[in-house]
């Protein structure tokens, strides 16, 4: 294996993490978002708040690892998909901060009037965030990004099907993987009529999941033909098994079991995105840069190789030990997570 | 096949139409990157320093049983809650901005310069793993495992701070790469790049300046408590921790950037000539304190006779190279260079005085000064820590122009081609000027119930949970 094919596996593992877990963690701010009117949404509400609250800042950094591995290894990658997707990427940028902003401050704020209102701005960027972000995935998929400084066009790049599709994915499949992790964590809690609150959307999220990403291979058919021949060939064993896994994961949920339910939920989403990388390898963007032609020289290769090493031997123990603590409930305490001020006459609408 | 592609990277379009799209978009991507950073290196200094700062209070209410001193070190842990997640997002947007606003640096440089930031994943990633642990491990974690479930977070402050100003001090000082003929990096020696020649003393200043920061900005706000009558133990505490803390980095800090100077004289001379306003090159060069070149010859403010000579030669015959050692266009505008390093310097030296003040006073009665004086400066310290660091800042950076890259790649070769800047810029402005604002008032609103249950001993619905301390 050659060293661009070896950091290109690791900028995957990375973004198929962030995926995983940070993706998750917008699904959150989705069902937040229709959580209701502040009484009924008081309980879904706090338990999002506990489940994004310890983990959300170290999920997050997985697109920072990737962002920062991709502008050493594939300068002219990054340089090109940045400079032509300017719109999505600044709007993401922007939902990032929003979305963290508004989530840290909705905890400490002593008034209704401040939770309602940094609860929104978190709710409504945790939807545009993924959302910008997967279409800038779909341009980048469809092979519409040139190399160069701003070659491609700012806006015919990324309004397209394969974008507009590719970001409703990234929401669909946020929404779901956080409803399927908040029915374990409500099961964790032994909050029998969260678990059911949940076990319904997470039900509806999936089948709307599955259906959208069928609709999208027609659209990938039709509209990014490079990729679809490589789903349909190569990557397609990948499709298969996130057929499955989400097949089975809707299964084990509907028959109450919780904790596997979640292993295959996160392996659908896990092998869509992997099988996505088999399918365009060896481009990097497809058909303009190859993982060959646009990898950084031999040191800059071996020096990140040398430091991903590291950061498995450090990060790994220490997300380990982060996820132990926080799935033994031994990060929270009674009363410390979110809640909702009580309503104060002058502040009921 | 790919080569032509690539060279794009390498040169602009001479095309007019494309030359006026930059200048209009160079103007506003600095403007953006300023205006970005410029906050973000406000929250990067909290994010090193304050840490370290709530470990010691941690540590101090550990050892001494004092519940005073773990109530502090609870408390600020709340407010790094808050400015480490505002500074996530905002160092987030930084890494965006990479290549939203310098696509021609990264597609060029990338190779070399992103390896110091590869190394910040790995620091940030540990930061972020320890700080939602040790905040949300108060209640269950057993007292001593929750104290080291700092450290690490302390440490990563550390390790970030030595890479990310180590991607600066390449900047001012490139290394660890080869150029092939059309101007592509050829080779990278990772070392060379991390261990440039500017590394050592911009680090070292850096980190220098997040404590004072940090130090005299938490200790301005219980100077504030003090003079309002608040005289308890715990503020007492608080102003003492933190207020040390930044008198000890103040005179270190002078140190290093005296040593700084004379390595930017001689890796950057026409920086160093812009700092010191000095447009010919000769001996008994004066200090000049304010005033603005106008053709190239000084106007207002006070020249004292042979003292920049002095100090960067220690005499009176060393020679500093001037501004005119080459031609304009490669020049820096040194009257904002000048202006802002006297105030830099100038507000640094000013901070000796309420630091010295109460180092006597508790050298010679183990009490804070009694002067209200004392209180009043020391109320003013944060706000100029703060002012002389980005007083710093703009000096290495728009002492660094035209160049990105010293020496090697233009700003204005690496700015974005993609069009509307300016919305961006305009975007971007509204969105930090209320993010900026919120922080203020959300911490602001934090203190005020903590003032009020303190006063009450009221429940507050996020108040911390003072009687059950572990």
């Amino acid at each position: 294996m050659s060293a661009p094919d070896l950091v290109a596996i690791v900028l995957w593992a990375g973004l198929t993490l962030y995926a995983v877990l940070g993706g998750a963690d917008f699904g959150g701010g989705f069902w937040d978002l229709v959580a209701g009117g502040d009484e009924q949404g008081r309980a879904p509400r706090a338990l999002i708040d506990l489940a994004i609250g310890p983990v959300w800042e170290a999920n997050h950094t997985w697109l920072i690892f990737d962002l920062v591995i991709l502008w050493t290894a594939f300068p002219q990658a990054f340089a090109s998909v940045m400079s032509t997707l300017f719109v999505p990427l600044t709007l993401a940028a922007f939902g990032i901060v929003l979305r963290g902003s508004g989530f840290a401050f909705r905890k400490v704020v002593g008034r209704l009037a401040g939770q309602r209102l940094f609860g929104a701005v978190f709710a409504i960027s945790s939807l545009l965030t993924p959302f910008f972000l997967g279409a800038a995935l779909g341009a980048i998929a469809s092979g519409r990004i040139p190399v160069g400084n701003a070659v491609g066009d700012p806006w015919a790049s990324w309004l397209t099907p394969t974008s507009l599709l590719t970001g409703v994915l990234a929401v669909a499949g946020s929404a779901y993987l956080a409803a399927v992790y908040f029915v374990a964590d409500a099961r964790r809690r032994g909050d029998v009529e969260l678990e059911a609150y949940f076990r319904r959307r997470a039900l509806a999220a999936g089948l709307v999941t599955g259906a959208l990403a069928l609709v999208g291979l027609a659209v990938l058919h039709a509209d990014a033909t490079y990729l679809f021949e490589g789903l349909t060939s190569r990557g397609l064993p990948l499709i298969l098994l996130s057929v499955a896994c989400g097949g089975l994961a809707l299964v084990l949920l509907a028959r109450g079991s919780v904790h596997p339910a979640r292993g295959f939920a996160a392996g659908a989403v896990a092998a869509v995105v992997v099988g996505w990388g088999v399918a365009q390898y060896p481009y990097l963007l497809p058909t303009t840069l190859t993982l060959a032609a646009g990898a950084a020289p031999v040191g800059t290769l071996a020096a990140l190789t040398v430091i991903t090493i590291v950061a498995a031997l450090l990060i790994g123990p220490s997300l380990g030990l982060l996820f132990v603590l926080d799935q033994r409930s031994r990060l929270e305490a009674e009363g410390e997570g979110f809640q909702w001020t009580s309503v104060s006459p002058h502040e009921r609408r | 096949m790919i080569a032509p592609a690539l060279a794009g990277f390498a040169t602009v379009s001479p095309a007019a139409t494309v030359a006026a799209a930059t200048a209009a978009n160079l103007l506003a991507a600095r403007t953006q990157m300023a205006i970005t950073l410029g906050f973000h290196i406000v929250l990067a200094c909290l994010g090193v320093a304050f840490p370290a700062l709530m470990l010691l209070a941690e540590w101090r209410g550990r050892r001494h049983a004092d519940p005073d001193a773990l109530l502090l070190a609870q408390r600020w842990s709340k407010v790094v809650a808050v400015t480490f997640a505002v500074g996530a997002v905002s160092g987030t947007v930084l890494s965006f901005e990479m290549g939203l606003l310098w696509p021609g640096l990264i597609g060029r440089f990338g190779a070399a310069f992103g390896i110091p930031f590869a190394l910040e994943g790995i620091a940030f990633f540990l930061e972020a793993i320890f700080v939602a642990i040790y905040l949300y491990g108060w209640r269950h974690l057993g007292g001593r495992a929750h104290l080291l479930s700092g450290v690490p977070i302390a440490l990563a402050g550390a390790v970030g701070t030595f890479s990310v100003v180590t991607a600066n001090a390449w900047m001012n000082a490139p290394a660890g790469f080869t150029l092939d003929a059309n101007g592509q990096v050829a080779s990278v020696a990772p070392l060379g790049v991390l261990f440039n020649g500017a590394t050592g003393y911009e680090v070292v200043h850096m980190f220098l300046a997040a404590f004072m920061v940090t130090g005299f900005l938490v200790a301005s706000v219980y100077a504030v408590a003090l003079l309002r009558g608040h005289r308890d133990h715990a503020t007492r505490l608080a102003f003492l921790l933190t207020f040390s803390v930044a008198v000890v980095a103040t005179p270190l800090q002078i140190a290093v950037g005296d040593v700084a100077a004379r390595a930017v004289r001689d890796q950057q001379p026409v920086k160093f000539a812009a700092m010191e306003l000095i447009n010919r090159t000769g001996s008994h060069q004066p200090e000049t304190i304010g005033g603005i070149l106008v053709d190239g010859h000084v106007v207002g403010g006070l020249a004292i006779p042979d003292v920049a000579s002095l100090l960067s030669g220690f005499s009176p015959d060393a020679v500093i190279a001037g501004l005119n050692t080459v031609p304009q266009d490669q020049q820096p505008p040194a009257d904002v260079v000048h202006l802002a390093w006297n105030a830099m310097v100038g507000i640094g030296t000013l901070l000796l005085v309420p630091a010295a003040w109460f180092v006597l006073a508790w050298w010679r009665r183990r009490e804070l000064p009694r002067s209200p004086w004392f209180l009043r400066l020391a109320s003013l310290t944060g706000i100029a820590a703060v002012l002389a660091m980005e007083a710093g800042w703009i000096v290495t950076e728009v002492g660094r122009q035209p160049w990105l890259v010293y020496d090697v790649l233009r700003t204005s070769d690496a700015v974005t081609q993609a069009p509307g800047i300016v919305v961006s810029l305009v975007l971007t402005s509204a969105l930090y000027l209320v993010l900026a604002m919120t922080t203020l008032l959300v911490i602001a609103g934090m203190a005020r119930r903590w003032q009020h249950a303190a006063l009450s001993d009221a429940d507050v619905p996020y108040g911390p949970r003072e009687a059950t301390l572990p």
